[in-house]
């Protein structure tokens, strides 16, 4: 919440301290809209897990971002954390999923205040991020990529944002208008 | 390139002339840092530009982690049904880190405005819906966090201090000029 005089645009640049852009890579590619999502499970509290196959039957937003606790009073997860009833209306759940450990998630949504799930791809490291194409191997986190998954478990929209520009929630919510009812 | 879906209307708070020859929207949170220190820079970008600039404000307040942030909006869209909303929008500005119930109250009476209505609409959530409606138009538009300036229609990405916004401003009231 500090970083006062920050500039540039601190909600652009969340993750300052880590190097995120050491080498422009080259874009392999995130999964495309009409692929099956792929199934996965990880830890969303240190003793819990949640499978995707689990929000089966609802529109699912999944928002890989690179690090919790970037240095700014407010980033992509805290304004999800603001836009949630507006997917709720949209009858969507919402995910965060970074390569940080589920301690360090937990510390994090507790600090942030923040009302939705976020998941560890800890072990193995970026596992799941890989198969969504959304792992920065040259930096060892996930890409700031956005996949709408609608109910039958079918990507309807995927973006990847430049790693230092937080892609705001006007992509995600106009995909999730336009699945079909 | 997100773009600013709400046009500005007679609904808005606007400062500066509708012939204007540029128009700057900010989304803004009164508790939030950053926009405590753009709200200086806007000051004299104003100043620099005269009567070539039209200033809007909207709000975009982070609830979740600025506790005040949704009740600092209200008090000054309430100061603004009183025809005092550019008065209120400094004043919160301005004492940043005295927000809260007291601060509303003093400011609002500091105003001329009587304190018991603005306890009551504050009660009563009277400018919930005009706040949250900014809101979402923002989200709607690729507001990402606060401030989240527009340039015209256009998101301005990049930084936002004095030099930076007036280059970028300079740029949208004559961009031939300037890119020749």
């Amino acid at each position: 919440m500090t970083n006062a005089a920050a500039s540039p645009r601190p909600f652009a640049s969340s993750g300052q301290g880590m190097k995120l852009e050491p080498q422009p890579q080259k874009p392999a590619g995130i999964l495309p809209p009409g692929t099956k999502a792929p199934d996965f499970t990880l830890h969303v509290t240190p003793d819990q897990t949640l499978s995707l196959s689990e929000l089966r039957g609802r529109p699912v937003v999944l928002a890989f971002y690179p690090a919790d606790w970037s240095p700014v009073c407010g980033d992509q997860m805290a304004l999800y954390n603001e836009v949630l009833p507006e997917f709720q209306k949209l009858n969507a759940e919402i995910v965060g999923i970074s390569v940080d450990g589920a301690w360090c998630h937990r510390a994090f949504a507790e600090e942030r205040h923040l009302h939705f799930p976020l998941l560890a791809d800890f072990e193995p490291k970026g596992a799941v991020s890989r198969k969504y194409g959304a792992y920065r191997e040259s930096n060892g986190f996930s890409e700031r990529a956005l996949f709408v998954i609608d109910k039958e478990g079918v990507i309807a929209w995927s973006y990847n944002s430049p790693v230092a520009v937080n892609p705001g929630a006007d992509g995600i919510l106009q995909a999730l208008e336009n699945l079909p009812k | 390139m997100p773009k600013l879906k709400v046009p500005v209307s007679a609904a808005d708070h606007i400062q500066g002339p509708e012939s204007a020859a540029v128009t700057l929207v900010e989304y803004g949170d009164y508790e939030c840092p950053h926009c405590g220190h753009a709200y200086a820079i806007v000051k004299r970008i104003q100043k620099h530009f005269g009567k070539r600039l039209r200033f809007v404000f909207r709000n975009f307040p982070l609830a979740q982690i600025h506790p005040n942030a949704e009740a600092a909006a209200e008090t000054a869209e309430f100061a603004g049904a009183h025809g005092k909303f550019w008065e209120m929008h400094d004043l919160l500005f301005e004492n940043q880190g005295e927000l809260g119930g007291p601060l509303f109250l003093e400011l609002s009476e500091k105003l001329g405005l009587a304190a018991e209505p603005l306890e009551q609409a504050l009660k009563d959530r009277t400018y919930r819906e005009r706040v949250r409606a900014d809101f979402s138009g923002g989200v709607r538009s690729g507001v990402n966090g606060t401030p989240t300036f527009f340039i015209g229609a256009q998101r301005h990405d990049a930084a936002f201090e004095y030099e930076d916004l007036v280059a970028a401003i300079e740029d949208a009231i004559a961009p031939s000029a300037l890119s020749a």
